[in-house]
């Protein structure tokens, strides 16, 4: 095995140009395990710790721009207001050690169903900014999930950042584990609300091969929300409403039985997480935006 | 391959390190430091926990690599650690003037034990605070996790002096103990706090 030390995000590139099957390795906190069972021998490890710019961020106009390897924990103290869903992901994030080492390059990076980042990043709307000796490309979210652990990164490409869409309404984030800390989600939704497109976006974990918006979910509660003049009236959405969404959610998984938990669990889950988390940001969005749009009644 | 790193504030080099190695392996077997535990060696347990530029970090999921001219601080150095914060007013790394003395020297670490001042003669080592608490307060059963737990619990006390019962469990929540159930565990966090709030 090399160690490979790129000081700088070019020499990096280069050296991944040199060597594709040299496994990247930022926060270590997947790598290491499959190195410290015996899973994985790489012929090369190349250490990305020494890239400065992959541990910063910048906040612009319409959206974050997101350094591969910025930690959970920068993530949760300074980006809540930007990226509450992500944020809200973060902190489901295993430990505190971990989420000092990890951060969202790496999810993307081993692209596990179960990984946290993967449903807020679906919800909020990002870009992978990924780049290699060729040149520099942005992979829509949507398009970069494209198998169990597989994604749509090239050989000689590594991730350099993830711009992701600034909230311009509520975001919840909601797993099932057998604890608080130190789990990997049974099954992971997450829900934005986008007051500016009139629109809503999810993102489901660990209950398909990959991480899957729930689109006729989307479809239908787009409709739902515009026909009512929900997003003007901010009155309480209807159950039937809320239960026909978590239906559609339920239906958009396509899970497998396995230690965690059983598929029909795992189905049922995330139809209660996403009526739970619609619930939470449409009460939060009539608490706020939505209050000066009411009429007079009383929530 | 070599690796140079700072650990308990003195300057280390590791030889032959193996590029898949974890820093927890070159502590405990490079550098004769077996304070850092090893158990599951996945992240999962905590019992590993070392500072890594200040941050608490599980050391078998960090590339021996990665730790190339970086600062370590172990268990080992805890008390000198926590000495030299007390002393220097929040700095314990030494960056802010350091006189040559700051740090635990290799063999000191490697000999290193826990014996708690008596509380009646006043005898024993010194301690960091947070170690005499888990002393005074029984939170060490087997003492298998107890290194970890101290990092853990020294580094969330010097950021967060007055914790509330969801902050200390918050910041153990990575460190996993099978023996105590935790209640005595957090009975010591909660007194270094207090210690540490009436030393001030």
């Amino acid at each position: 095995m090399d160690f490979l030390r790129p000081a700088s995000w070019e020499e990096a590139l280069a050296a991944k140009a040199e060597h594709p099957t040299a496994v990247p390795i930022a926060g270590g906190t997947d790598v290491m395990v499959e190195i410290n069972f015996d899973h994985r021998r790489p012929e090369y490890l190349l250490d990305l710790n020494r890239i400065g710019d992959l541990y910063e961020w910048e906040v612009g106009e319409d959206s974050v721009r997101l350094g591969a390897s910025v930690p959970y924990t920068r993530i949760m103290e300074h980006l809540r207001a930007e990226l509450p869903g992500l944020a809200l992901a973060s902190h489901t994030v295993a430990s505190p050690q971990i989420r000092n080492r990890g951060g969202v390059g790496g999810n993307l990076g081993t692209a596990s169903p179960a990984g946290d980042a993967h449903p807020a990043l679906l919800a909020a709307g990002a870009e992978v900014e990924v780049e290699s000796v060729r040149g520099s490309r942005r992979i829509p979210i949507d398009e970069f999930y494209t198998g169990v652990k597989r994604n749509a990164l090239a050989a000689d490409e590594l991730i350099r950042a993830v711009h992701i869409k600034k909230a311009d309404g509520p975001q919840q984030y909601s797993k099932v584990g057998t604890r608080n800390a130190m789990v990997i989600a049974v099954c992971a939704f997450g829900l934005a609300l986008h007051p500016e497109t009139r629109t809503v976006r999810t993102g489901i974990g660990s209950a398909a091969p990959t991480p899957v918006r729930a689109k006729a979910a989307e479809e239908f509660l787009n409709a739902a929300l515009e026909e009512g003049g929900f997003w003007d009236n901010g009155k309480i959405i209807t159950p039937s409403v809320a239960k026909q969404f978590a239906e559609l959610c339920s239906g958009a998984c396509n899970p497998i039985d396995d230690v965690r938990g059983t598929a029909s669990y795992r189905r049922h889950a995330v139809g209660v997480m996403a009526r739970r988390t619609l619930t939470w940001t449409w009460e939060s969005y009539r608490g706020t935006d939505g209050r000066a749009n009411q009429k007079g009644s009383v929530a | 391959m070599r690796v140079n790193f700072t650990v308990n504030g003195r300057p280390q080099e590791a030889d032959d390190v193996w590029e898949g190695e974890s820093l927890l392996y070159v502590l405990r077997e490079r550098l004769g430091l077996p304070g850092s535990k090893n158990a599951c060696e996945q992240g999962e347990c905590g019992s590993c926990t070392v500072r890594l530029d200040g941050e608490p970090v599980c050391a078998c999921l960090v590339a021996a690599g990665q730790v190339e001219g970086r600062e370590v601080v172990t268990v080992e150095g805890l008390a000198d650690f926590a000495k030299q914060r007390a002393e220097r007013g929040g700095c314990a790394t030494g960056a802010c003037g350091t006189d040559g003395k700051a740090g635990t020297s290799l063999q000191d670490a490697q000999h290193w034990a826990a014996k708690g001042q008596d509380s009646q003669t006043g005898e024993g080592t010194e301690l960091s605070p947070v170690q005499q608490a888990f002393i005074d307060a029984g939170a060490v059963q087997c003492g298998f996790c107890t290194p970890g737990l101290l990092v853990a619990a020294d580094e969330m006390l010097e950021r967060n002096p007055n914790p509330t019962d969801a902050d200390i469990r918050e910041a153990l929540s990575g460190n996993l103990c099978r023996c105590t159930g935790y209640e005595k565990i957090m009975d010591a966090v909660r007194l270094a706090a207090a210690r540490q709030g009436e030393a001030v």
